[in-house]
């Protein structure tokens, strides 16, 4: 058996690999901003243009979902030089996997917005609202719900997926860790720890995105036409009968 | 509500006689169509202010389409709506129609207020911000002064201690009271009510249709499709019949009661009265 404590610990509490995590922190919240944006407008033009622009939306989402996201960087970073266009590292991994993950959203955001009660769409027309306010003020506030568990998890999926910008040399913790492994050969030491660093990365947002659903649950939340006291007593009750709190 | 359907005349009677005023909906010869259904046939009617008109059918008989052709929640085949001083859904250029896009349409949707048999209560939001959205957020009034507009609906319509409340925490009778009082919060000229009590349990019919009954009383214009006869004959200046796409009996409340004309009329009474 050759595993090493000390170069566990050394990676674990390396600077460089550290850095790394971090990268891949706000390359993840970048990307997933912008392909949220991606995927609202790509969802929209879907639900409400005319065909020329539903039919733009859609070789959008299709390209998207049916190449893979390496092909994508790769294309992006590599490939398009050639053409002319030349885009930095970081530039480039935004760009990918941004667009790549907003074609998976705009059909997650369609859905969401599709699950919003059409009589919703009356009552905001009744009083006034134009279509653009109708959207910002009442539609999109309640598909947020539906949306949220299915964003979560596709933030989840985000946070490893920039793995993959480390074949475009993005110096994220995989490619920190890639790095570290070719310097000392601790192979099993230094993906230990990154992937100890991902776990955690993806268990912080976890804890993030149940605040965030129960925030939008609130008002959908059972009424609260039970006191106080009775909620108390209903909790007991449930624990006793070995329910765990969710 | 069916209970003192043999005292009509005087319920009508002990109401002090109204003085109408200037004609604030005019409904001209309107045509609708879903697909092949024809669901408005040449409907014409006249709507003066201060009147409260109590539209009544069978369902399928096209009065829920009217109402929402006259919010223009549906857009009219033939005819024209006029309500609030608009010509709904159009304007005129050159002496031809030219349908009004989306934001303009909302601009004239502003002066009427419509209630849901689906109360449609915005459920992200709590009882004073579905009040307060519209006026704050589209009208750009200030915000306090909505605020306090908001209480003083809340209070009017039975409600002062719910504000911080959402929808789901309300039952149906409380729901619509609010939704009342949504619309009123954009100080519409004529109010349309889409069947407001049909969802309600029967013991909270009553708390909507006091507040209607009240809102009549404060010289409101009102379109109301119900069943609810009491109502018609405590508050309508007017009860229509509609039958087909089609009006078939339009004639003051005792009138409508005591000697229909329409064959159809006489079958709904008949059916609607006789428990």
């Amino acid at each position: 058996m050759n595993w090493s404590w000390t170069f566990f610990f050394e990676y674990l509490t390396n600077g460089f690999m550290l850095r790394g995590a971090w990268t891949t922190v706000w390359l993840s919240v970048i990307s997933m901003t912008i392909g949220l944006g991606l995927g609202v407008v790509a969802a929209m033009m879907k639900m409400y243009g005319n065909a020329a622009v539903r039919y733009v939306a859609e070789f959008y989402i299709w390209l998207f979902r049916g190449t893979p996201v390496l092909i994508q960087l790769i294309i992006i970073y590599t490939g398009l030089p050639q053409i002319g266009i030349r885009l930095n590292v970081v530039e480039s991994a935004i760009l990918g996997l941004a667009l790549n993950e907003g074609a998976y959203l705009a059909e997650i955001i369609r859905a969401g917005i599709m699950s919003v009660d059409k009589g919703q769409n009356d009552a905001a027309r009744a009083v006034g609202m134009t279509w653009r306010e109708r959207m910002y003020l009442v539609i999109l506030p309640q598909a947020t719900r539906t949306i949220i568990p299915p964003l979560g998890n596709q933030f989840n999926g985000m946070l490893k997926t920039t793995s993959l910008a480390s074949v475009i040399s993005m110096e994220e913790l995989m490619r920190n860790a890639q790095m570290l492994a070719q310097i000392n050969f601790r192979v099993l030491e230094v993906y230990s720890v990154a992937a100890i660093w991902y776990l955690l990365l993806v268990s912080i947002w976890g804890l993030i995105q149940q605040r965030i659903e129960a925030h939008y649950e609130k008002p959908f939340g059972p009424a609260a036409a039970i006191s106080p006291e009775a909620a108390k007593e209903l909790k007991k009750a449930m624990q006793r009968a070995g329910a765990t709190e969710k | 509500m069916t209970q003192d359907t043999t005292s009509p005349i005087n319920r009508t009677t002990l109401r002090p006689a109204k003085a109408l005023g200037e004609p604030i909906v005019l409904i001209d010869s309107v045509q609708k169509s879903f697909g092949d259904n024809h669901v408005l046939r040449d409907v014409s009617m006249t709507i003066r202010q201060g009147e409260v008109v109590v539209i009544c059918g069978r369902s399928g008989s096209g009065k829920s389409t009217l109402l929402r052709c006259i919010d223009q929640l549906e857009t009219i085949d033939g005819g024209t709506i006029r309500a609030a001083g608009h010509l709904m859904g159009f304007r005129e250029h050159n002496g031809k129609r030219v349908p009004l896009r989306d934001a303009e349409v909302a601009r004239q949707q502003r002066d009427l207020g419509m209630v849901f048999q689906n109360f449609n209560l915005f459920p992200h939001v709590s009882v004073l911000e579905n009040i307060m959205m519209a006026p704050v957020r589209i009208l750009k009034r200030p915000r306090a002064e909505v605020k306090a507009e908001a209480r003083e609906l809340l209070a009017r319509v039975g409600l002062p201690e719910k504000e911080h409340a959402y929808p789901r925490q309300l039952s149906g009778g409380q729901q619509q009271r609010v939704a009342i009082a949504r619309a009123l919060a954009m100080k519409p000229q004529v109010m349309l009510f889409d069947e407001p009590t049909s969802a309600l349990d029967p013991e909270m019919i009553s708390e909507v249709l006091d507040v209607m009954v009240d809102l009549s009383h404060q010289g409101m214009t009102m379109i109301v499709v119900t069943h609810e006869m009491g109502f018609a004959r405590a508050a309508a200046d007017r009860v229509v019949l509609m039958h087909g796409g089609e009006i078939v009996e339009e004639a003051p409340p005792e009138e409508f009661f005591t000697n229909p004309k329409s064959e159809h009329t006489k079958l709904f009474l008949s059916k609607i009265l006789s428990h």
